[in-house]
């Protein structure tokens, strides 16, 4: 699997598309990090490039590397090669290049200037977002036809995930306040990546004083141990199980 | 060495493959040949594991071809259009496939490699390469690992005659060796002096297979082109003559 992964990493390095991404990341939270007096404050504008930035950037670039390299997979079948292993060899090399992007571009800036808990929740979120949005992202180019159907599709999600979703949770939260809505906040958190990553680092910071007792509820959930496991957990479902849809979907798929 | 059993393919609409049965033997050269859209690709598409049938089943070397991709290391497969990462370089495909394949060099085949002088352009990418030269990379990687099986769909479509002649003789010499060959072409005389079988389909059904010499015996036609268009003549009389029918009994009605 890791040969296949060799190569489909050389082509995306080749395409430089990576590249810029890295350098864009490194810039901006360089020049974020620097300009703040206060580094809490730099902090909440570099979390917003996460949650929104990223899950595009990933989404996008995933879905159009599939297409393009459809001749690649198309090649790769008629080879004594499993279609799991193509597909998976696939999303390592497109996940690999786009995290070490993130890595590079976030990570060392934020190791250099803010290598505090927030920081490193950052870190952490940014990682399991990028891995949810290619997974998505492969499941999304499985299933559509054709590569405009495919980015539609893909930017569809990063709508729903990262506009229509918190849109959703307002009204509902507006329209039952008169009930405790505690414990369905955070059912509701868990049925969306960005939510919760977000949730996790306003929870390091102090401003998670301002957001009254769903804030306190929430800081005494993800605070402790059991938090952290939850939000593993919940991460990683959101990895595992589009990828192993997308699997499955690609299995049965003419070529 | 390939057994088919009552394949069944639909995409949407179209009935692409009805029922096709057939066993092919070592030593054998089958022509498939038939109208553009009878379902010749499809077929092999199948055999490759490409195109997943709705029914029936396909055995190789006695074995059934479902989730194991092993068998695909005995089969040889060349493209009708060959789709090639564009950023990858001639001589890379080659050392990734045999990477991909890992065969030992004394076990390969280099001969058309050398022949069709395909060293000379190791390094130019392959979105450069023409039409009739990615045809000659596609050919030699088909027979570049010695494979039992060749599949070959439309292989002399571009060639010019020099290479198209290269590639019949070496179509030829592995024929002597006992290897099954399949081929679909549209020009007839290029098989004359391959093959063994033929396999005639149209509308995604096998109308008939037959040895060469009882063909040649049936129709009276030693050259396989006027055999063959004798038989579609013949058929092209029969639906006339259907038609003939239907005037008649709307003529009927009317009156």
């Amino acid at each position: 699997m890791l040969k296949l992964s060799r190569y489909v990493l050389y082509d995306i390095l080749r395409s430089k598309i990576v590249l810029a991404y890295t350098l864009f990341l490194l810039v901006v939270s360089f020049s974020m990090l620097q300009m703040e007096e206060n580094s809490s404050k730099a902090m909440l504008s570099l979390l917003n490039i996460v949650l929104i930035v990223l899950p595009l950037v990933s989404l996008i670039f995933t879905t159009i590397h599939y297409y393009n390299s459809y001749e690649f997979i198309e090649l790769m079948s008629s080879q004594p090669m499993s279609r799991k292993k193509i597909l998976l060899s696939e999303y390592a090399g497109v996940a690999i290049s786009l995290l070490s992007a993130f890595l590079i571009g976030v990570g060392i800036p934020v190791v250099l200037f803010a290598a505090n808990e927030t920081g490193f929740a950052l870190l952490f979120t940014g990682t399991c977002l990028t891995l949810v949005f290619t997974s998505l992202a492969f499941l999304a180019s499985v299933i559509a036809r054709d590569k405009a159907r495919g980015i539609g599709f893909a930017l569809l999600l990063w709508f729903y995930f990262a506009l229509i979703y918190d849109a959703i949770v307002l009204l509902i939260l507006f329209s039952f306040n008169d009930y405790p809505l505690e414990k369905l906040t955070l059912v509701l958190s868990a049925l969306n990546p960005i939510d919760l990553g977000r949730i996790f680092i306003m929870l390091k910071m102090d401003v998670s004083a301002l957001m009254g007792y769903t804030g306190a509820l929430y800081k005494d959930f993800f605070g402790n141990g059991s938090g952290i496991l939850f939000t593993v957990g919940i991460m990683l479902l959101w990895i595992i199980v589009p990828l192993w849809l997308a699997c499955r979907k690609f299995k049965r798929k003419d070529l | 060495m390939i057994q088919i059993e009552n394949i069944n393919k639909r995409f949407r609409k179209l009935q692409a493959l009805s029922n096709i049965s057939g066993s092919f033997q070592k030593g054998q050269v089958i022509s498939l040949i038939g109208p553009n859209g009878s379902g010749k690709t499809t077929l092999i598409k199948t055999i490759l594991g490409m195109v997943k049938p709705d029914s029936g089943k396909i055995l190789i070397d006695k074995e059934e071809i479902n989730d194991n991709p092993a068998y695909r290391a005995k089969i040889g497969y060349m493209p009708q259009i060959g789709r090639y990462p564009d950023n990858m370089k001639v001589g890379q495909l080659f050392k990734m496939m045999q990477n991909i394949r890992n065969t030992n060099v004394e076990q390969m085949d280099f001969t058309l490699i050398k022949q069709f002088e395909l060293e000379k352009i190791y390094e130019k990418p392959m979105r450069t390469l023409s039409g009739g030269t990615r045809q000659k990379v596609s050919a030699s990687l088909a027979f570049l690992f010695n494979p039992d099986i060749l599949i070959l769909d439309e292989p002399t479509a571009g060639l010019d005659p020099v290479a198209a002649e290269i590639l019949k003789e070496k179509i030829i010499a592995e024929k002597k060796k006992n290897k099954l060959i399949l081929i679909t072409s549209h020009i007839l005389s290029d098989l004359d002096e391959l093959t063994t079988h033929i396999m005639y389909m149209q509308d995604g059904k096998v109308v008939f297979i037959k040895e060469i010499e009882m063909l040649q015996e049936e129709t009276g036609e030693l050259k396989l082109g006027k055999a063959i268009a004798r038989i579609m003549k013949g058929e092209q009389f029969d639906n006339h003559w259907i038609d003939r029918i239907f005037e008649t009994k709307s003529n009927s009605t009317i009156y």
